[in-house]
């Protein structure tokens, strides 16, 4: 399952970047989880120094903006295409 | 590219077409006389709220992009490890320039103070990225003047060099958060690579993003300015807000930490204020006070930094713009 990531403490961005997020996952009809982290010490760990981060499957995809709806799909699909095995 | 001077030119015609359109519909739609209060309260508003807006879109546009050749990571890059004096000049400049929001202000705290920023380097950063901005410079160009709008931008960029260096020579250290120097703070793989669709596109999203958020209080605070114009008499402020006494900078100052206003919904009253005999000094204090010290930005500090620091901070970049506004009444 696909593991996706908001980094950032609780900000009014970061919960705008949770909820596209949640809309792309929705509109590409993929399974995840759309997990927030909000811990400084893991956020920092990450080398995001602007919030609010967004992580798909542990690859930082993206950080201090809130990308467009259409963006974020792009940014996930991205990843999984890289992911999946090519056939 | 060719939508894009589409745009410029439709901006350009928009801009020319302001003052006929604003003294039409003020003197010859709603027939006011151009003597009266309400004529010239509602000209000032009709003629000063587009214009304002116009010039905010262009400029954020512009700045939007030069904010793409910039990120915390290369200015982390540039001022590490770089000697107080020159750091301190390279961390203004660049705190302009670099995209910042308030609100990740403590992992950018972080991310400097690890990668060998000294103190008062990041300091200068994080006291010139919220008080020089576009949206600022905007409003003080367009309502009060360039000549102002330079000051303001080469005043607030020496408060940020000289309060940061200050806060370095005071040897604070110690009153930084203990784990903020036990983190570990990881490495960002790459850069980027960003092509010329991609610096527009992010452009046109700070276009809506900031003018999204600045533009009802542009609106209310010109409507509260053009009021002021009209319906204030001339000079009434000469006695509280002038010159004269030596308390109304330091007293403009104070009033400012606590508000917590944009640029944008500040300006323009201060404008009409100064137009109604607020001396220039005491008016660039106060608007200095309230945009650079804020008492949520603080709170979100203290989270990185313990009360003598923070308190520290305060004092020393207060006491900069205090100076700031007594030359100002001295010369002006």
């Amino acid at each position: 399952m696909l593991k996706i990531q908001v980094l950032g403490s609780g900000c009014a961005n970061c919960q705008k970047l949770e909820a596209l997020a949640r809309q792309a996952v929705a509109g590409l009809g993929v399974e995840a989880e759309v997990q927030k982290v909000t811990d400084m010490r893991e956020i920092m760990a990450r080398g995001v120094m602007a919030t609010p981060g967004l992580a798909v499957n542990d690859r930082l995809v993206s950080t201090g903006r809130v990308p467009s709806a259409s963006e974020v799909m792009t940014l996930i699909a991205n990843v999984l295409a890289e992911e999946s095995p090519a056939s | 590219m060719a939508g894009l001077a589409l745009l410029a030119l439709a901006w350009a015609g928009a801009y020319a077409a302001l003052r006929p359109l604003a003294d039409a519909l003020t003197y010859d739609l709603l027939r006011l006389s151009s003597d009266s209060h309400l004529g010239s309260s509602v000209n000032f508003f009709l003629y000063d709220t587009p214009k304002v807006l116009l010039l905010l879109t262009g400029i954020v546009f512009l700045m939007g992009i030069v904010r793409t050749f910039f990120s915390p990571e290369s200015t982390r890059r540039l001022l590490g490890g770089r000697r107080e004096g020159v750091g301190n000049v390279a961390a203004a400049g660049l705190g302009v320039v670099t995209p910042f929001c308030s609100c990740s202000a403590v992992p950018l705290f972080i991310g400097f103070v690890e990668a060998g920023v000294p103190l008062g380097v990041t300091f200068s950063f994080l006291i010139a990225a919220p008080m020089v901005n576009e949206v600022a410079i905007v409003l003080l160009f367009s309502l009060v003047g360039w000549h102002i709008a330079v000051l303001y931008v080469a005043l607030g960029l020496g408060i940020a060099i000289i309060s940061g260096w200050v806060i370095g020579r005071l040897g604070m250290e110690r009153h930084v958060e203990a784990f903020v120097y036990e983190m570990a703070v990881g490495q960002l793989d790459s850069d980027e690579r960003l092509s010329w669709v991609d610096r527009l596109h992010r452009a046109r999203q700070a276009v809506r993003e900031i003018v999204g958020r600045v533009w009802p209080f542009v609106v209310v605070a010109i409507a509260v300015g053009a009021g002021i114009h009209g319906y204030v008499p001339e000079d009434f402020l000469a006695d509280v807000m002038g010159k004269g006494a030596w308390w109304t900078v330091p007293a403009a100052v104070v009033l400012g930490v606590p508000m917590y206003s944009n640029a944008a919904g500040i300006i323009p009253v201060v404008e009409a204020l100064m137009d109604k005999g607020a001396a220039t000094g005491t008016a660039l204090a106060f608007m200095m006070s309230v945009i650079a010290l804020s008492l949520p930005e603080m709170i979100i500090l203290r989270r990185v930094l313990k009360w003598p620091l923070i308190a520290a901070f305060i004092a020393v970049v207060a006491t900069g713009i205090v100076l700031v506004g007594y030359v100002f009444n001295l010369v002006s």
